[in-house]
């Protein structure tokens, strides 16, 4: 399948735009085989963002290089299966993956200081990626470069073509990069990170900019970050990973009014919030996250749950689903009666959770 | 806003430390000058934690190495419980250096990589010479155990600890001379979040468990907000607000306070992002900073006296203090998208003779 | 230290960190990375290990064949020199062997496996004494070099300022003079100076030659890295306990410094062989009968087609401890870069 010829008006697949069924990703090191994408399923529409949400080691950003397939050729596994638009992803050849990477999917990195090429002009980078995929010429491709740095944004955009990385700004890099992400006019966006490395009031400019570019190119969206607060109001849907795992998948809506995951509400309550008081005291989360070489049995979260109770540490929770997209693995899940009873149980017993079960080189505590 | 101005400090013999008009900038290409910090001043009282916030090229950082003297700043009077600093010759300021500390952002550049925790802990106490030997393992053990690290593991190097065991270790080492001012300059930007929350309520404990005084440097508002006691917030070298935190959230005065409160991402759906909130334009370049108050080029509310006269600090409400000619009301919402309409915003997009920031 | 202005590029990156750390430990979990965070590659592709290649860890087998052949030469040159195992007397000459060897035109010499040179005098005690006279004036150079350049470069890279631009400036000027006029120019200066009864061994002058030649190029490399460890927060935060510079240099930026540094120096000592052998050639080199390596190619290099054995032995030992000395670099410099990089 040509990806040329897919642009305008061929028979639509009538499946989701990107299915994801449990993919799995492992590093050969010379600790181990390191587990960092252990079974992710997700699906994806057109005109769809979801947010993937964890901190580091839990796999979102291997996850989302891993179905782009921009990973290492050497020491990596890669299993699962990886559909978009019904072409499977794994098991092809890196040339053939080369057609879809810019033209139909394409990714904004973290760190737009390295994202660019420092010495290559800004005009030359986005070029680049149009001249690869349409058969335009050096002239027409400028001009396409130019309105594309408009409609990131950009002012004067003639003259930042002829400019080089280092003259502008971090968010008119990131902006940049997002213009060299559009330029072949792509059908699913990654981004990784895209704000994390920009202050807050240009994070919500990018994040601005990339919310229109989506609804006017109809473009489906995967949003990984840490901060929920960006997700929360830019993602349809949300998934939350823990070593290399989703544990809980919902609407934007229904996660934050009846999170299951015990990690959920923690993560959400160890955050400072603008509408506390000062000086509120924060939940933490004892422990640090598992070792991904051998991991924990049972639950990957168990070790430092406050709901954890035996059962948590020897079986692993199936997926529940429970309808209309949500989807989680606990056994003593938040808001539920079992859940409750977990907790109260573990409070009055004042036996605390069993931190040192954690495999860390140092002490038990991050 | 060009915060200048001392309407917010407190009479001269409350405070620990007193900084007044501090200015600071560095020599760049060309002869020009980069003006990071341009007439700073503000105090804190002992117990206190003050919490400077802005964004890039605010100069808060550069503001809180200038109160330490790495590097002296270029003018200005900085003096910590009674004594000036920046008169002080160098073998002086070497003696008053275990009084005041500092915490970095980076848990991992912060600490030498080829020395083990316990030395890198003891430094302090091994400079000064302050005990023998047996006394000053045993300090650093209690410090090490007050900031959550096992002693036992004292003799093993950094990079066998995580980030934020690392940032623990900084904070001891910080702590170990019992300063009495300890600059914390980003001390969670580079953590996780689960982490960010663990350090935060470690430096509260340590703070009220030693009777520490703070001022707590970061870009993030929520977790600024969740420390200080007193909030400053800080753009392109100048001071634009000075609040409690409570009041200073709930009724911003400052344009560019508002703007910060509302692009914050908040983890809640019901709040959708607006976007007349979002502040447009670029921050101008500290080489050449905007005439009078150098927040007109983005701010709706700019008027010509603004390109003017610089705004000085004044007391707006109770322990309210802002830099602005024309400052909010309470409740008053600012539509970002105007900004740029004035004539004199025009400088914004075309500085001439800046290099663009 | 006042930190490096920008033309209005934005260095204090907002939460930059957070998710380069979070990049940092991922890649912590997979076993290492080759990240200074001074220099935070938040990279496109490496989503995966820095390296897979180091699996099942350990040295190569070219490194323990570089170790083995390093220990094996450096203990016949101890043993010849002292004179417990000297194969043979590297002085004697025999007339029936003179130009004989293995390759040789006249043929082979009976009872001497490596044949002899031009003087008869036979090859293996000779490449033995060779062996620890080549290394002594390696050695010594490289460690003249590291000694003064060494520190004059940790200071300089520290230090900065005007201290740095003089001797920067001191290091610029000696690198502009060539190198083999700067060594023959020592090399005749000292000789004179030892004057007739020769104060100064040859040896101890090519040392010297060769050391100084070295300073200023070991003077900019460990000015490089002084200047890197320098800038890191650590140092700051030592200033800040009121350190003196000369505590925080010693204590803290140079056991950063060094482990570069070694593994720089196992590559001079091979260079400084070379040099020595080119000295040799030049006719400053050790004179005879004291065999090197280096004066032994250069004594009978006219007899290159007639008793090749005499140059090639030579060659070859200088060709592999040369590059036993780099294969050690490299694996020495791998091995401290892991080491810190598992930050």
């Amino acid at each position: 399948m040509s990806p040329s010829e897919d642009r305008f008006g061929d028979a639509p697949y009538d499946g989701p735009m990107l299915e994801v069924t449990d993919i799995k990703t492992y590093f050969e090191t010379d600790r181990g085989l390191v587990r960092s994408v252990d079974g992710v399923s997700l699906t994806l529409e057109r005109g769809k963002t979801i947010g993937i949400v964890g901190e580091s080691g839990s796999g979102k950003t291997v996850l989302s290089r891993s179905i782009m397939g921009l990973l290492p050729k050497r020491g990596v596994v890669r299993e699962g299966s990886v559909k978009f638009e019904g072409q499977e992803f794994i098991g092809i050849k890196p040339k053939e993956m080369r057609a879809f990477w810019g033209a139909q999917m394409s990714m904004i990195f973290q760190d737009p200081m390295t994202s660019l090429n420092p010495v290559m002009k800004v005009g030359n980078q986005i070029t680049e990626s149009i001249r690869e995929h349409l058969d335009v010429s050096k002239s027409y491709a400028m001009e396409l470069a130019e309105n594309l740095l408009e409609s990131v944004r950009i002012p004067e955009p003639r003259k930042r073509l002829k400019e080089y990385p280092h003259q502008l700004s971090g968010g008119m890099r990131q902006r940049v990069c997002i213009a060299v992400a559009l330029a072949c006019g792509p059908k699913l966006l990654f981004a990784d990170e895209p704000t994390t490395a920009l202050d807050v009031t240009v994070q919500a400019q990018v994040l601005d900019l990339m919310a229109a570019q989506q609804r006017e190119r109809f473009m489906a969206m995967v949003l990984v970050t840490h901060d929920l607060g960006v997700v929360a109001g830019r993602a349809d849907d949300i998934a939350v990973m823990y070593a290399g795992r989703i544990v809980e998948k919902a609407p934007t809506a229904t996660l934050f009014a009846n999170m299951k995951m015990p990690y959920t509400e923690a993560l959400l309550s160890s955050i400072p919030k603008l509408a506390h008081d000062s000086h509120t005291r924060l939940a933490t989360i004892p422990g640090r996250p598992p070792d991904l070489v051998h991991p924990p049995k049972g639950c990957k979260f168990a070790p430092r749950c406050t709901y954890v109770q035996d059962k948590c540490l020897e079986e692993e929770p199936p997926l529940t689903d429970l309808g209309g997209g949500h989807q989680y693995r606990c056994w003593f899940p938040v808001g539920t009666p079992g859940g409750a009873a977990a907790l109260e149980k573990n409070r009055t017993s004042a036996s605390p959770a069993p931190a040192a079960a954690v495999t860390s080189p140092v002490g038990g505590q991050a | 806003m060009a915060g200048s101005g001392h309407a917010h400090l407190r009479p001269a013999d409350q405070g620990l430390l007193r900084v007044e008009d501090l200015v600071v900038e560095f020599a760049a290409r060309g002869g020009q000058k980069v003006h990071a910090v341009s007439g700073i001043s503000l105090d804190i009282v002992e117990g206190e934690t003050l919490g400077l916030v802005g964004e890039s090229g605010c100069g808060k950082s550069t503001t809180g190495r200038a109160i330490v003297q790495l590097p002296r700043p270029t003018s200005g009077s900085v003096s910590l419980d009674g004594t000036e600093l920046t008169g002080l010759k160098g073998e002086d300021l070497r003696t008053m250096r275990p009084r005041m500390q500092m915490i970095f952002q980076d848990p991992i550049s912060s600490l030498n990589p080829r020395r083990k925790v316990r030395d890198i802990v003891s430094e302090g106490l091994d400079i000064w010479g302050i005990g023998d030997k047996a006394s000053r393992k045993a300090k650093v053990d209690e410090v090490l155990e007050a900031v959550g690290i096992d002693p036992a593991n004292a003799n093993r190097r950094p990079h066998e600890f995580s980030g934020g065991q690392c940032q623990r270790i900084s904070i001891a080492r910080a702590m170990i001379t019992e300063p009495k001012l300890i600059i914390c300059d980003e001390p969670v930007s580079a953590l996780d979040v689960s982490v960010q929350a663990q350090i935060i309520n470690l430096l509260q404990d340590m703070k009220h468990r030693y009777g520490l005084t703070l001022i707590f440097i970061a870009h993030d508002l929520a977790v600024v907000k969740n420390v200080s006691d007193r909030i400053m917030v800080m753009y392109l070298g100048k001071v634009c607000e000075v609040g409690v935190p409570d009041e200073l959230y709930a009724n911003p005065r400052h344009p560019y306070t508002a703007a910060l409160l509302a692009a914050i991402p908040v983890p809640d759906p019901a709040m959708q992002p607006d976007s007349n909130k979002v502040l447009g334009g670029e921050i101008p370049s500290p080489l050449s900073p905007p005439t009078g108050c150098r927040f007109r080029t983005r701010c709706p509310k700019a008027a010509a006296r603004c390109a003017e006269e610089e705004p000085q600090m004044r007391e707006v409400a109770a322990n309210h203090f802002v830099a602005c000619h024309f400052p909010l009301e309470p409740g008053e919402v600012l539509d970002f998208t105007k900004a740029g309409a004035g004539a004199f915003i025009e400088d914004a997009v075309d500085d001439p003779g800046a290099d663009d920031a | 230290m006042p930190e490096l202005p920008d033309t209005g590029v934005d260095d204090e990156i907002g939460s930059g960190p957070t998710a380069t750390e979070a990049f940092e430990r991922e890649q912590h979990e997979f076993g290492g990375v080759a990240g200074d965070s001074g220099l935070l590659q938040v990279g496109a592709i490496e989503a995966g290990p820095a390296s897979t290649r180091r699996r099942g860890a350990g040295l190569g087998f070219g490194a323990w064949a570089a170790i083995g052949w390093m220990g094996f030469i450096i203990l016949i040159a101890v043993l010849a020199k002292v004179g417990i195992l000297t194969w043979g007397d590297a002085n004697e000459s025999f007339a029936s062997c003179a130009r004989k060897g293995p390759l040789a035109d006249e043929g082979g010499a009976k009872g001497f496996l490596l044949g002899c040179d031009s003087n008869g005098r036979d090859m293996i005690p000779r490449l033995a004494l060779g062996a620890w006279t080549s290394l002594l004036v390696a050695v010594g150079a490289v460690t003249l070099g590291f000694i003064i350049g060494g520190t004059l470069g940790l200071i300089a890279g520290f230090t900065g300022g005007k201290t740095d631009t003089i001797l920067t400036g001191m290091f610029n000027v000696l690198l502009s003079v060539p190198v083999i006029i700067m060594a023959l120019a020592l090399v005749a200066f000292l000789q004179g100076a030892s004057g007739e009864e020769g104060a100064l061994s040859p040896e101890m002058i090519l040392i010297i030659a060769i050391g100084v030649v070295a300073i200023p190029l070991i003077g900019r490399i460990t000015r490089a890295s002084s200047l890197t460890w320098a800038q890191r927060e650590f140092v700051l935060a030592s200033r800040a306990q009121g350190a003196k510079s000369r505590r925080i240099m010693i204590r803290e930026v140079l056991p950063n410094v060094l482990p570069a540094m070694f593994s720089i120096a196992l590559l001079a000592i091979g260079i400084a062989i070379v040099a020595e052998g080119a000295l040799a050639i030049l006719g400053v080199g050790v004179r005879p009968p004291t065999p090197s390596w280096g004066n032994m190619i250069a004594l009978d290099r006219g007899n290159l087609f007639k008793s090749p054995h005499i140059v090639f032995e030579a060659s070859l030992l200088i060709f592999f401890t040369v590059l036993s000395l780099n294969l050690l670099g490299d694996v020495v410099r791998a091995r401290f870069d892991v080491r810190e990089g598992g930050l």
